[in-house]
């Protein structure tokens, strides 16, 4: 086996040593964080309680550095290529750009735990500082968590056993891989270079995601804190008012990073939408609709003084959802009903003690305590917010419970496995189609609830009154309605409105929105502070409109309406809705006149697209040398014999539309080949106000086992045109040339070089076919013009009659197969989904408000 | 009766409806002679098929045919019981196809081929790798 000479070079032990100091550090802070505050929450005696914070809060500070210290050892590792470590050799390689080393951060299980304690630092901190009355039990609780996660990264094997706590991110690879031959005969040994990171993950939207998915992650524990600590002091009624703010930032940015989940999945993924049921999407799902429903029961609590037992459920529920979604993706209990394939570290164990342990006490302190807290006998009005605002709460936590029970047959399964049952149930086989069955009606509950009960909200009513403030929202949404199905009918034919669930979500989702109008225009008037309710609604109606009309009204665009079937090898459904486009060959699609103009080129430094055509290989891929100038947009993007870097393993299809009016749009979806992970296209979409145009390739001309024509040899004098695959082309000239490639010649080869200019459809081409005599051999290197399908090959040069014999072969010109969705009104979703996260940040900013008024008054 | 009794009484029963209807709409782990037994009784409904790869005495995997349409592509399989069975897959091969210790198809039998709708793969946990690229 070769072994390369970077394997001279020395390991870097030390600062994997110190990434394991700090993880050994920041575990054992947390234990004395957790022991520290926890004296002080159960010490009466004030000096020694204030010693014992006084404590708790040293130890956590050196918990958090640490924690950042294992965040930037790790991020040194893979930054610096350390390939001897086993996470950056896993999920890095040297030419990957520097924003998506961020990603490899992540994108293994030990880094995401990482980033959670992070994220669970950095609270931890902002509550020591602004909550002096709650720290002792909150940050017990807080450090009790940390202690777990620090636990899941330890990657210690405890002595005389082979029992091993935790995964190290800075595990050795030759650790990892110890029947690996080459570590036997050398344990010295590194890696040139890693197997880098997944294509799919090479997306920015991978970069902000995770992170915010677990902030949101984070954010659940804060209220879980406060709601333990106010079960535990037995200050019952108190715990709501600083956890409220917190569970709205929850509510926000747990629901953002859901979002950005769907919208790197519409971008990247080729399956065409934002939402596919996985188990892993729903493990995320779940918890934030309970959050929802608990920030619900709070806000109750704190205007009625009704509802305080089912907040403390649903809170304690959340954070216990959030430790089982994580036992979910993490223990593999899902490897055989996800497709998203996850690397089994081996810590199913250590997970499920992890979820145990606090859905324990949070069970137990709750019996303990149930009787005790205060509840109000009085049997609540039809006609009151409490009683809509319960309902609603309901729906939520059995449209939650709908997906969590079939996401839970691999639990179930293994759970009746060890009493010894054999089970053979698998969750639905149709997911999209099993829970959008489901979910429509539940979000149609939603969403009638969120319009009737703002009325009760802000007014006491009955049921005159109620009537009388519907009637108004009711008119305008029956009209809105009505024009929305004239308009359907218009533009999609009658049939279009002939689906009945379609048009109930569509009336829920309108009638939320004008609703919840109504509201916020009065509010505005009097008080902008409180309407974080209504324009929250309004973003959910808005997103349920968006959801129903791109997905319910989704349709494939790239018919064939050629007439002539693209193989007759597959299926008719193939043939039907795909597109099969030849370079420069105009076809037709959803009224546009669609062209594909040949593959293309990613510069690594500048934004835009090179062809094929235009550059030169070298020696190394991922560098290119420009033939001529090139131009992008208009604009020269490098001059001729620049050399620039490009990302060979992506290929760029340049599709141009043309509309009626002669407008042109360039689409460039995108083929990524992946020697070690596959192929993975991904679309490039048309946005336009209305509608999304999502195109991506599904099949392209494939690099071996080109069929090429027969040489067809012409004897020309220089300057005479002449045709190749019906393009004009002209023999510009021949000249001696003493290089070929970076190869010198001696002084008895001889190598001229001829120069053939060729017209395409769009552009001119150069062809530059070489004729050598070396050693007294002929050789000949021809010359493909890749876009057009024409080599031109220099066969013989006659000096006695200055002519010239040129060969010219050709080929099937490059063709793709191209399929295109077109999703109306999928911005309403969108634009949707912000006005929620508006919604949930007014209501936040207006409880922190009140939380900071109390505090001044001293009652925290 | 209290309204609260009557709503605890229509969520129990929804929650009820749930169950039934998750185990009801469930598919189920079967093997390759069950699945054909289902599909030749006219059963419609796609299930689970756990099994591995045919590889051969190197543990090179063998079997897989790229379609004609360069998008789908065919592999062979045998499941738990030791059934050999060709599966054909209207998309093309997944990224770590031929890495995976183990595979879950979705779908069903469509005359004598297994035609699947999904593909699920196991792969190998961290600590199982052998492989280094030099």
């Amino acid at each position: 086996m070769y072994v390369s000479a970077k394997s001279y070079i020395d390991m870097h032990y030390f600062i994997g040593d110190l990434g394991h100091f700090f993880v050994i550090t920041a575990f054992i802070a947390s234990l004395v964080t957790a022991f520290s505050y926890f004296k002080a929450t159960i010490t009466e005696a004030l000096d020694t309680k204030q010693q014992w914070v006084l404590n708790g809060r040293v130890a956590f500070y050196a918990h958090a550095f640490s924690v950042l210290g294992i965040c930037v050892t790790l991020f040194i590792i893979i930054a610096n290529h350390y390939f001897e470590y086993h996470y950056a050799y896993s999920y890095s390689d040297k030419k990957l750009p520097g924003h998506y080393l961020l990603s490899t951060f992540w994108n293994g299980q030990e880094g995401s735990f990482l980033l959670w304690m992070f994220w669970h630092a950095l609270l931890g901190i902002v509550l020591i500082h602004t909550n002096r009355f709650w720290e002792g039990p909150v940050m017990t609780v807080f450090a009790m968590v940390q202690a777990f996660l620090g636990s899941m990264i330890l990657g210690i094997v405890l002595p005389y056993t082979e029992f091993r706590i935790g995964s190290s991110p800075f595990i050795l690879l030759r650790d990892v891989m110890q029947q690996a031959p080459i570590f036997k005969s050398n344990p010295e040994f590194i890696p040139n270079d890693g197997t880098g990171l997944n294509p799919l993950l090479q997306n920015y939207w991978m970069v902000i995601h995770p992170p915010t998915l677990f902030l949101g992650f984070a954010a659940t524990l804060v209220p879980f804190s406060f709601c333990i600590a106010g079960l535990w002091l037995r200050r019952y009624r108190d715990w709501v008012r600083p956890a409220l703010p917190w569970a709205l930032f929850g509510g926000a940015i747990l629901g953002l990073g859901i979002l950005m989940g769907g919208y790197w999945a519409y971008e990247t993924l080729n399956f065409g939408g934002y939402w596919n049921w996985d188990p892993v999407e729903n493990a995320v799902y779940v918890p934030w609709l309970i959050l929802v429903a608990a920030i619900h029961t709070m806000i109750t609590y704190k205007n009625s003084e009704t509802a305080l037992k089912a907040s403390i459920i649903l809170v304690i529920s959340v954070f216990v959802l959030i430790l089982y979604s994580t036992f979910l993706t993490r223990s593999g209990i899902l490897g055989e009903s996800s497709v998203h394939s996850f690397t089994d570290l081996g810590l199913s164990g250590q997970l499920l003690l992890y979820l145990l342990f606090f859905l324990l006490i949070a069970v137990a302190l709750s019996i303990f305590r149930w009787k005790e807290i205060p509840t109000s006998e009085k049997e609540v009005s039809t006609y009151s917010r409490e009683f809509w605002i319960f309902v609603g709460t309901l729906v939520l936590c059995l449209m939650g419970f709908q997906v969590l029970m079939p996401t839970s047959i691999p639990v179930w399964n293994s759970i009746v496995k060890s009493f010894g049952i054999a089970s053979n149930m698998a969750p639905p086989a149709d997911q999209v189609g099993y829970y959008t069955k489901f979910q429509l009606w539940f979000a149609v509950g939603v969403a009638l609830l969120s319009a009737i009960g703002q009325f009760f909200w802000w007014k006491k009513v009955d049921a005159k009154v109620l009537v009388k403030e519907l009637m108004t929202p009711l008119i305008i949404t029956a009209v809105i309605f009505l024009i929305v199905l004239q308009f359907m009918i218009f533009t999609e034919g009658s049939d279009s409105i002939k689906k009945l669930p379609h048009l109930t979500i569509l009336l829920a989702g309108l009638f939320t929105i004008v609703a919840n109008a109504k509201i916020l225009m009065s509010l505005l008037k009097s008080s902008p502070t409180l309407s974080g309710g209504a324009v929250a609604h309004i973003g959910v109606g808005m997103m349920l409109v968006g959801i129903m009309f791109s997905s319910g009204y989704s349709k494939v665009v790239s018919l064939n309406n050629t007439g002539m079937l693209i193989s007759r090898e597959v299926s008719d459904e193939f043939n039907r809705e795909n597109l099969l486009l030849f370079v420069n060959e105009p076809r037709t699609m959803a009224n546009y006149k669609i062209e594909y103009r040949g593959e293309r080129l990613e510069p690594r430094n500048k934004a835009g697209y090179v062809s094929m055509d235009d550059v030169e290989q070298t020696d190394d891929p991922y560098r290119v040398v420009a033939k001529e100038d090139i131009l992008y947009d208009n604009e020269v993007l490098y001059k001729a014999k620049d050399t620039f870097e490009i990302f060979p393993e992506n290929k760029y299809f340049e599709i141009v539309l043309t509309n009626a009016k002669g407008k042109t749009h360039t689409l460039y979806p995108r083929i990524q080949d992946n020697p070690t992970m596959g192929n993975a296209a991904s679309p490039d979409i048309k946005r336009d106000v209305t509608k999304d145009l999502y195109a991506h390739v599904v099949s392209r001309t494939p690099s071996e086992e080109i069929e090429w024509s027969k040489t067809e040899e012409l004897k020309i004098n220089a300057k005479q045109e002449f045709f190749a695959n019906d393009y004009v082309c002209v023999l510009e000239n021949v000249e001696r040339i003493f290089k070929v490639g970076s190869v010198s010649l001696d002084s008895a080869d001889v190598a001229v070089q001829a120069t053939i200019s060729v017209k395409g459809e769009y552009k001119d081409y150069v062809a530059e076919p070489i004729f050598i005599i070396r050693n007294r051999m002929v050789g000949r290197i021809p010359h493909e013009i890749k876009d057009l399908g024409v080599r031109l090959t220099l066969m013989n040069i006659h000096p006695e009659t200055g002519q010239f014999t040129i060969g010219i072969n050709t080929r099937q010109k490059d063709w793709i197969v191209l399929k295109a969705f077109e999703k109306p009104f999928i911005n309403v979703l969108w634009i949707g989904t912000l006005v929620l996260m508006t919604g949930f940040t007014i209501a936040m900013v207006r409880r922190i408000r009140e939380f900071q008024k109390m505090k001044e008054k001293g009652l925290e | 009766m209290k309204k609260s009794h009557i709503l605890i009484l229509v969520v129990i029963a929804a929650a009820v409806g749930i169950l039934i209807s998750t185990a009801d709409d469930a598919s189920s782990y079967v093997s390759f002679s069950e699945a054909y037994k289902l599909a030749s009784n006219g059963a419609k409904k796609d299930i689970h098929v756990v099994g591995v790869l045919k590889k051969d005495a190197q543990g090179n995997v063998i079997g897989i045919q790229t379609g004609a349409d360069r998008v789908s592509f065919s592999f062979i399989m045998i499941d738990d019981n030791g059934k050999e069975q060709t599966v054909t897959y209207n998309e093309p091969m997944p990224a770590d196809f031929t890495k995976s210790e183990k595979v879950v198809v979705i779908g069903s039998y469509e005359g004598e081929q297994f035609h699947a709708t999904k593909i699920l793969l196991k792969c190998p946990s961290k600590y199982q790798e052998e492989k280094v690229n030099v």
